[in-house]
C-alpha cells in the first residue's frame, strides 16, 4: 500500500515529461490513453473488484458527454455548472442501471448492462432533436479550469494526467478500504458475505453508483477532448474497448487497467496508420495475452519478475 | 430456571417448504432455548441443510414461521438476521481461498461493525489482531498468514469454526462440522465445539454419532422432511423409531 504511495508522483512525474520530448500527434495519443484509462479504471471496479462482467460500461461514458455538450450548447450553462450537472446526472443514471442489472449477476448482468446501454445508444441515434442523431453534437469547447487554457496538445495533456492520477488514487483508497475489502468478498464467496452480516446488494450497488461516477469523468474529459460526439461512443464497441483493457492488463489489479487501456488506445491509434486491419492486430495481440498470461499483463509479469526472483535466493 | 428462558433462542413454527412439488420440509417445528446443544439428525436427503438454509435465510419458506428471541426473522434477509446473532458453518468448505487465514477470520468480524461500511480506511488494525486471537482459540495462530490455498483440510474446517466464533453468535448452526476428518482431528474439533460457551446456543448436524451424541442434550430427528422424534438425548436413542430410520444401521 505505502509503496504505492511513493510510485505515484514519481510515474506521474515521469508521464508529465512526455510534451517536452514528443511531438503533438504523440502528446495526442498520451491523452486518449489518460481517457481510456480513467474509463477503464472505473470499469476495473465492477469487473475485477466486484466480479461483475459489464459489457454496458460506455453508457456513462457516452451520459456524461451528451449531457455535458447539451448544457453547454443548448442549455447555454457555462462549463462548470454543465460539469456538475453532467457528473450528478450521470451518477442518477448509474444509481437507476444498478437498480435494474444487480437483479442479476453473472451473465444476466452482463446481458443487462448491455442492454441497458444499447438503450441509450439506439435514444442517442434517435431522438435526433436534442442529441443530433447520427451527425453528432459538434462545435464544443474545451473549458478553462481555473482560467487556465488547455487548448493545446500539452496543456490537455496535463489536465487529463491530472485527473487520470485523481482517478487513481481516489479508487485506489475505495479499493483498499474496509468496504473495498468487503466488496472483494462479495466477489469471492458472495454466499458467505450474506451469511456473516455484508448487504451484498448495498454493496455491489454502491460500487455500481461509484464506478459510473469515474465513467462519467471519463466520459467528461472525452468530450473535452474530441470537442465532438457521436452515438458511436455509446456503442458496444466502445464498451467492449474498456473491458478488452481492463482485461488484458489485469482485472482487480490497481494499475493492470492503466497498462490494459494504453495498449489498446496504442494498437487502436497508432499501428492503425500502418495497418489496415488493425482490428486482426488488436485480435492477435489478445490472444497472445490469453494464451501466455490468462490473467492479464501485471499479473503476468509480477510473476515472470517472481520467478526469475526465485533461483537468486 | 430463570425469566429468560421462557424466550426461546430460536423457535421454528410449522415450516413447510417444497421445490418444484417435491415437499423437502414439512410442517417442521422445533425450538431451541439459549445455552441448548441440539443435534439434528437424519438420513441423507432429510432435509437437515435445507432446514439451516431456511434458518439463515438463504431459502425462504413456502409457509411458517422462524423467530429469534421472539422476533419473526422469516421475511429477514441472511445478512439481517446474522446481526441478530445467528451464525453458522457450511458442510462444503465456503472460505476465501486466497486471502489468509488470518484475513478470512476478519471478514467475520468485520461483518457485524459499522466498519465495513469505511470507504477511506483499511481494515483497522485491532480487527486484524483480534482474528488473531480467534484463530489462536482454534489452535491455528501460527498459520494466521497463511492463505487457506495453502492449509490443510482439517484445518479449514477449522477456519470454518473460527470464523463463526469471530462473531460471538447467540446462535450458531454447525453443518457437519467433522465431515471427511480423521479421527484424531475429529477430537480436536470435538473440543472446541465442547467449549464454545454457554451464551451460544447450538444446532448441529452431524453424522459421527460418537462424537455428536456426546455434545448433544437434545435431538431432533429428521426424515423425508418431517420430524420423527424430538426429545431429550437419552429418550430419543432409546427410541424404536430412531433406531429403525437412522441409529440402528
Amino acid at each position: 500500500m505505502n509503496k504505492i504511495w511513493f510510485w505515484v508522483p514519481i510515474v506521474a512525474g515521469f508521464f508529465a515529461l512526455l510534451p517536452f520530448v514528443a511531438g503533438d500527434f504523440y502528446v495526442n495519443l498520451g491523452s486518449q490513453m489518460m481517457i481510456a484509462a480513467i474509463f477503464a479504471l472505473s470499469l476495473n471496479l465492477l469487473v475485477g473488484y466486484g466480479g461483475l462482467t459489464s459489457l454496458g460500461h460506455a453508457a456513462f461514458l457516452g451520459v456524461a458527454a451528451y449531457l455535458s455538450a447539451w448544457f453547454t450548447t443548448r442549455a447555454g450553462f457555462g462549463h462548470g455548472t454543465a460539469a456538475l450537472l453532467s457528473i450528478i446526472g450521470t451518477t442518477m443514471c448509474a444509481a437507476l442501471f444498478g437498480l435494474i442489472a444487480l437483479r442479476a449477476s453473472g451473465l444476466g448482468f452482463l446481458m443487462i448492462t448491455l442492454a441497458l446501454s444499447q438503450v441509450l445508444w439506439g435514444l442517442a441515434y434517435r431522438w435526433v432533436s436534442v442529441t443530433n442523431g447520427d451527425n453528432g453534437m459538434a462545435g464544443l469547447t474545451r473549458p478553462m479550469p481555473f482560467g487556465i487554457s488547455i487548448e493545446s496538445a500539452a496543456s490537455f495533456y496535463w489536465f487529463a494526467l491530472i485527473v487520470t492520477v485523481a482517478a487513481f488514487v481516489l479508487i485506489t483508497v475505495f479499493v483498499s478500504s474496509a468496504f473495498g475489502v468487503s466488496l472483494k468478498g462479495t466477489r469471492d464467496q458472495s454466499r458467505r458475505m450474506a451469511a456473516l452480516g455484508f448487504n451484498v446488494w448495498m454493496i455491489r450497488w454502491i460500487t455500481f453508483i461509484y464506478a459510473g461516477f469515474w465513467g462519467g469523468i471519463a466520459g467528461l474529459i472525452y468530450v473535452y477532448y474530441n470537442k465532438y460526439i457521436h452515438p458511436t461512443s455509446l456503442s458496444i464497441t466502445s464498451s467492449a474497448e474498456g473491458l478488452l483493457g481492463v482485461i488484458a492488463g489485469g482485472s482487480g489489479t490497481l494499475v493492470g487497467p492503466i497498462v490494459g487501456s494504453v495498449l489498446v488506445t496504442f494498437l487502436k491509434n497508432y499501428a492503425s496508420s500502418y495497418i489496415d486491419r488493425w482490428n486482426m492486430l488488436l485480435g492477435f495481440v489478445f490472444m497472445f495475452i490469453v494464451i501466455v498470461m490468462p490473467d492479464g499483463i501485471v499479473p503476468g509479469i509480477r510473476r515472470l519478475a517472481g520467478r526469475l526472483k526465485e533461483p537468486r535466493k | 430456571m430463570t425469566a429468560q428462558n421462557d424466550i426461546y433462542a430460536l423457535e421454528i413454527v410449522r415450516l413447510n417448504k417444497s421445490f418444484v412439488g417435491l415437499p423437502v420440509t414439512q410442517d417442521v417445528s422445533m425450538t431451541v432455548r439459549p445455552g441448548e446443544r441440539r443435534l439434528l439428525l437424519g438420513p441423507n436427503g432429510a432435509g437437515k441443510t435445507t432446514l439451516f438454509n431456511q434458518i439463515t435465510g438463504e431459502i425462504l419458506p413456502n409457509s411458517g414461521q422462524i423467530k429469534l428471541f421472539g422476533q419473526d426473522v422469516t421475511k429477514l434477509k441472511p445478512h439481517q438476521r446474522a446481526h441478530l446473532g445467528l451464525s453458522r458453518t457450511y458442510q462444503i468448505i465456503t472460505l476465501f481461498q486466497n486471502d489468509t487465514l488470518q484475513h478470512n477470520v476478519a471478514f467475520g468480524l468485520l461483518g457485524l461493525m459499522p466498519a465495513r461500511w469505511n470507504f477511506f480506511r483499511p481494515m483497522s488494525q485491532h480487527i486484524l489482531v483480534e482474528a488473531r486471537r480467534v484463530l489462536g482459540l482454534v489452535g491455528l495462530e501460527h498459520l494466521a498468514d497463511r492463505p487457506i490455498s495453502e492449509i490443510a483440510y482439517g484445518e479449514k474446517r477449522r477456519v470454518e469454526i473460527a470464523m463463526a466464533l469471530a462473531q460471538k453468535p447467540k446462535v450458531l448452526l454447525l453443518d457437519e462440522p467433522l465431515a471427511g476428518l480423521s479421527s484424531a482431528e475429529r477430537n480436536t474439533i470435538k473440543k472446541l465445539i465442547a467449549d464454545i460457551p454457554r451464551e451460544t446456543s447450538l444446532v448441529m448436524i452431524e453424522h459421527d454419532m460418537d462424537t455428536a451424541l456426546d455434545l448433544a442434550e437434545t435431538i431432533t430427528l429428521l426424515h423425508y422432511g418431517k420430524v420423527i422424534i424430538d426429545g431429550m438425548r437419552d429418550a430419543v436413542i432409546a427410541d424404536e423409531r430412531a433406531r429403525e430410520v437412522y441409529l440402528g444401521h
